[in-house]
């Protein structure tokens, strides 16, 4: 939304302005939209693993915290990163194949009378 | 920048620098908004978990088993962030690595 505005606002300006400036702002605007996108990518890997965090410390952390990790408790929240990252593959790839049996069926039942 | 810009000797250089400074300006303000949103919501999270954790009996103020309890909750907590945050990035950049090599192989 915020973009839209942006927009917006610099579209009126242009109309008023010398040829360079007006190039000047084209090239401005694309910098701040691809600025802006590998920002929002940035945030959404730090949205992840922060809800990883969260998960796996349920999962991994039994006991009353302690003045250190206590033994596994480290190699299980790697683990447990690594399994979930697994899991969402293995989903997907199972949704596809779903999918495409589905298709399958489908065109079979179609083809024949 | 792109190439005209630096060939045209028309170019106002000091209005370029003051647009330059702004456009700076800008990113690093979207920028310290983002870090400052995380580091919210991770104390958020941090709170809750520990909470959950120390504080199971609610009494009426905090003890200071409680707190000692808290505060190494808090740095378990920070480092778990760390430890998956180093997996996660691991595994990502392997990923991403194994997909150029098999366009590569293409």
């Amino acid at each position: 939304m915020d973009q839209l505005q942006f927009d917006d606002a610099t579209k009126v300006g242009t109309h008023h302005l010398h040829p360079l400036f007006a190039a000047l702002q084209t090239t401005l605007q694309k910098e701040l939209a691809t600025f802006l996108e590998r920002e929002q990518a940035h945030a959404r890997v730090n949205d992840s693993i922060r809800n990883l965090t969260g998960m796996c410390w349920d999962k991994c952390i039994t006991g009353t915290p302690g003045s250190r990790f206590a033994r596994g408790e480290e190699s299980c929240l790697s683990n447990c990163v690594e399994r979930f990252l697994d899991t969402s593959i293995f989903i997907v790839t199972q949704v596809q194949r779903q999918q495409q049996q589905l298709l399958q069926a489908q065109g079979d039942s179609s083809s024949s009378p | 920048m792109p190439d005209f810009f630096k060939a045209s000797s028309h170019a106002p250089d000091s209005a370029q620098a003051g647009t330059n400074a702004r456009k700076e300006a800008v990113m690093s303000s979207i920028r310290s908004e983002i870090a400052l949103v995380n580091v919210q919501e991770l104390i958020n999270k941090a709170t809750e978990k520990c909470f959950a954790k120390c504080v199971p009996k609610p009494g009426t103020s905090l003890t200071s088993s409680d707190e000692a309890c808290l505060a190494r909750c808090l740095d378990r907590y920070m480092e778990a962030f760390t430890v998956v945050s180093r997996s996660y990035t691991a595994r990502i950049s392997r990923e991403s690595s194994q997909l150029r090599e098999a366009a590569a192989g293409i």
